[in-house]
């Protein structure tokens, strides 16, 4: 092991700006070092253009309108005041719109399908699934007209009974249907028995509310039609799916259809399934044939892109008097719709914590008349962590044990729920760097104990975890004879720095300098990419980049020996060569993808891969109002192999501050009667903002998984699992308040 | 529809606008000048940040005629240190945020220049308030990023604020 790394102390400082590349790594290999992006510059300068803003001749703007009940049928439309506003081109309902096809079947090999965000055929239906489903588009000459109509557009609807309160709708939870990927209920020992004999024991309800992913950039999409041929613009975590999803819909060819997705403003899972703003865009540019541009507003976002499930949560412990666990079971309800969505699955992290010998894992749905939920930033993960790690703190406190010391008696050897090996597992290293850099000693247990002037001061600790993915992603690499490399991949990047840490990758495996390396990427026309998605973006590209570079490598020595490969090209007067990996043709990508999935299937069997951390905070809590500060943050986390210490870091970061959102102040407000979401706006859901977030110290211990193409583990998501139960932990020990209900309100505290 | 003279990054455009567009859509849509982005559209985010006279504003929340006479700066005319120390600091991810936040960063440097005080200022009369992590915090609270790249921003501003006086004048980013 090479021992944790400090990532904050790695920033390097850059007091002047230069234009890319500029020149930082000096010789030796980059990967590992805190490399600046290579977008920084076009990002801080406006330059980096998102998906609303190619300019086209003759461009015209939609607008959406939504339902206004949960449920029924649309009857009839008033459009008369609407169409009457000057520049308005046209108003489509299901009425007159061209006609789409509703989504096929989603398979393992059809990606396409899998991002399905409703089974809605949107203005094919006068069906009525949530309240707020679109049921009108407008277009019109000017992003003024189009929104003022839509405004004026009246909808009449015969109404029919609708289920929109999960809170009540408990009791009808139907336990969930696993597959090879998802455990619907799981088992080991009989729990139940052994914990209703255990010496000590904890029985706990938790609940966590809906949320929305809020990525600053709302959907949008530029579609433009050229007889069957499709161009779009769109902020997409997945360019190939999308590709896939609209041929279709729409019944053209994929290779008719042109996704452009250089830039996304941010995603966190909100922009995977594809949604009806993109549809609605391309089909309103189908019956206008002019290109269409539509931004979806912050309303529309909430209105029409699924969220979070919220969950209700039970963790039950039995201890010995020694902490060793005897019993955990952990059960969880969440919600769908009842025209798409997923199951979050929150008893997760419960099949992989802990070593007890008896374990009950048991997983519900309901079903409601809401729109379909969808994945978010470690789905299961982010709210299951939530319960289990804030039951594991209730139990330390009342076995009278350190909680760091109650996991690590804890900590298993192999996976709990069924004996798999892990890959790769140092979260006894991590706890214990952890407490030592935290100053955890000094906290002293008896909560309420701690305190700062008038602020009581809490120190919470709490694991995070997450599972490892991998997709299929094929990629070209090209070494000319001047020394530059050209990887092609159609990647995609939300912020993640996923270019950058590739062009490290290639400088290394061929031997040149990093700033020799350029990525394409963000365009269907190039090498299909993988979806960005599970955290699985960069070792997907990574496994096929390697590959790739390996027989580059061979082909260019075949051609002659001694000096460097350009060298070796330029003597064989070869202006390049490029190598590729992975099949462009639909046979080629199927027989490709089940094998993958073979394999992938088949490791599965073996081996449990994931990412684990400790999450150390420290809280101040104002005794009179109840308010909370997050005061200090250090997450140490085994995510295997880093490639780039600073995006690395910054991607932690902003996981532990969407977890301090997720714990302290986020929460979508549905109207329990109607179905409709009461706090669309990021007035009234309240992200951390500055004032919220301290300085986040992130430690990685940076040792390779054996079994992963490079050693990466992916570390998009972990960094937000753990974080709400750190906090309520902390919590407890400012206040000895316990709260098991997200989000922590300070009216919870009096 | 009324002609209206707006002064962008020194540069004056005749734009025909109706009354009701905003200063924002009038930069992105009818000038081209993308790099000021959409959040909310409702003064909740930020990302639309430009300067007026110096002065940071939500240019979603104005409307495009109220702005003729005054000079206005985007992204795109500002040359600031705090883009390659944003850079260095890694004070963003997506981007989408960043053009609302170095505007709003110059703006605010610019404001605690003018010893304007914030809501966590523990002295009002003293002037000359320290520029803390917690005092930079405060004033960039209108700007929010929802990657999390807070703690690179703060850090960005504050090596620059620290580094180099002049960055804190407006007129130098708008020139
Ligand atoms: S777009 Fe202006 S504040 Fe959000
Ligand atoms: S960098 Fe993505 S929102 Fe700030």
């Amino acid at each position: 092991m090479t021992g944790p790394r400090d990532a904050t102390n790695q920033n390097q400082l850059m007091t002047q700006m230069e234009s890319p590349p500029r020149p930082q790594s000096a010789a030796g290999p980059v990967v590992g070092k805190p490399i600046d992006r290579v977008d920084g510059q076009a990002k801080t300068s406006g330059q980096a253009r998102f998906a609303a803003e190619y300019p086209y001749p003759g461009l015209a703007y939609a607008a959406l309108v939504h339902s206004t009940v949960a449920r029924g049928r649309v009857t009839g439309f008033d459009v008369a005041e609407a169409a009457a506003v000057p520049g308005v081109l046209t108003i489509l309902t299901h009425e007159n719109a061209p006609s789409m096809k509703p989504p096929p079947r989603a398979t393992l090999t059809n990606g396409g399908m899998i991002v399905t965000g409703t089974t809605v055929n949107y203005l094919n239906t006068d069906e009525v699934h949530w309240n707020g489903q679109p049921v009108a588009v407008v277009v019109a000459e000017t992003l003024e007209a189009a929104r003022e109509a839509a405004g004026l557009v009246r909808v009449a609807y015969r109404e029919s009974q609708a289920t929109v309160d999960f809170a009540t709708e408990e009791e009808h939870a139907v336990p969930l249907k696993g597959n090879p990927l998802q455990r619907g209920t799981a088992r080991k020992g009989d729990a139940e028995a052994a914990f209703r004999v255990a010496p000590v024991s904890v029985d706990l309800r938790f609940t966590t509310p809906p949320l929305n992913h809020n990525a600053i950039e709302p959907h949008a999409t530029t579609a433009v039609w050229d007889g069957d041929r499709l161009t779009v613009h769109e902020g997409t975590q997945g360019i190939a799916w999308l590709r896939a999803h609209l041929a279709a819909r729409f019944g053209v060819p994929e290779a008719s259809v042109r996704v452009i997705s250089p830039f996304v403003g941010g995603a966190f899972g909100g922009k995977g399934p594809v949604w009806a703003g993109t549809l609605l865009t391309v089909l309103a540019a189908r019956a206008t044939g002019r290109p269409v541009r539509m931004m979806l507003t912050r309303e529309g976002v909430y209105r029409t892109v699924g969220g979070r499930s919220p969950s209700i949560q039970r963790v039950a412990l039995g201890a010995a008097a020694d902490g060793r666990l005897t019993a955990l079971i952990h059960t969880g309800v969440t919600g769908t719709g009842r025209v798409g969505g997923l199951p979050e699955a929150v008893t997760s992290p419960s099949g992989h914590l802990y070593a007890a010998p008896n374990i009950l894992l048991r997983h519900s749905l309901v079903e409601l008349d809401l729109l379909p939920n969808t994945f978010m930033r470690a789905p299961g993960e982010a709210p299951g962590t939530f319960a289990l790690e804030a039951a594991m703190d209730e139990l330390a406190d009342k076995l009278g044990m350190d909680p760091i010391t109650l996991r690590m008696r804890n900590e298993p050897e192999t996976n709990p729920i069924d004996g798999k090996r892990f890959s790769h597992r140092l979260l006894r290293e991590a706890y214990a760097y952890g407490a030592q850099r935290f100053g955890w000693a000094d906290r002293t247990p008896e909560p309420g104990s701690m305190r700062d002037g008038r602020w009581l001061v809490g120190m919470g600790v709490a694991t995070a975890h997450h599972g490892t993915m991998r997709f299929t992603a094929n990629v070209t690499v090209r070494l000319s004879a001047d020394g530059s490399v050209l990887v092609r991949c159609g990647l995609q990047e939300m912020g993640m720095g996923a270019a950058t840490a590739q062009a490290q990758i290639a400088a290394d495996a061929l031997g040149v300098p990093f700033e020799a390396v350029r990525v394409e990427y963000g365009d269907s026309t190039l090498p299909t990419g993988p979806g960005a998605g599970a955290s699985a973006q960069t070792v997907s590209v990574a496994a096929s980049l390697l590959a790739a570079c390996d027989k580059l490598r061979r082909k260019v020595r075949a051609l002659g020996e001694g000096g460097s490969l350009a060298e070796i090209l330029a003597r064989a007067g070869r202006d390049h060569v490029e190598a590729a990996v992975g099949s462009q043709t639909r046979l080629g990508t199927l027989a490709g993808q089940a094998k993958f999935i073979a394999k992938f299937l088949r490791d599965h069997r073996r081996w449990v891969k994931a990412g684990c951390g400790a999450q150390f905070c420290e809280v101040r809590v104002d005794p009179d109002t109840g308010e909370i500060r997050v005061s200090r943050w250090l997450g140490v986390f085994d995510v295997g192999k880093v490639i780039n210490a600073k995006t690395a870091a910054s991607q932690l970061r902003g996981g532990i501050v969407m977890g301090i959102g997720m714990a302290l102040s986020e929460e979508t407000l549905v109207d329990p009667r109607t179905g409709r979401i009461m706090n669309p706006s990021l007035a009234e859901y309240h992200v951390p903002v500055h004032a919220d977030i301290p300085p986040i110290d992130i430690h990685y211990l940076d040792e390779p998984d054996p079994t992963m193409p490079l050693g990466l583990l992916g570390l998009g998501e972990i960094g937000v699992t753990g974080v709400a139960a750190a906090i309520a932990n902390a919590v407890h020990h400012a206040t000895g308040k316990r709260v098991h209900d997200l989000p922590i309100t300070l009216d919870k505290l009096l | 529809m009324p002609a209206v003279l707006l002064r962008v990054n020194g540069t004056t455009h005749e734009l025909d606008l109706e009354p009701q567009v905003s200063l924002l859509d009038a930069l992105r849509e009818h000038l081209g000048l993308t790099g000021t982005k959409k959040g909310c559209d409702q003064g909740a985010c930020g990302a639309c940040t430009v300067l007026a006279d110096g002065v940071r504003v939500n240019a979603c929340l104005a409307l495009a005629v109220q702005y003729e006479g005054r000079e206005i700066t985007t992204i795109e005319g500002v040359a600031s240190p705090l883009q390659a120390a944003f850079v260095a600091h890694d004070g963003f991810q997506c981007g989408y945020c960043t053009s609302g936040q170095i505007c709003s960063a110059i703006g605010m440097l610019a404001e605690h220049g003018d010893d304007v005080p914030s809501a966590v200022t523990e002295h009002l009369a003293a002037g000359g308030v320290e520029l803390t992590d917690a005092e930079i915090r405060e004033r960039m609270s209108g700007n929010l990023c929802r990657c999390g790249a807070y703690n690179g921003i703060v850090a960005a501003i504050k090596e620059v604020a620290g580094a180099d006086a002049a960055a804190r004048v407006p007129a130098e980013a708008a020139r």
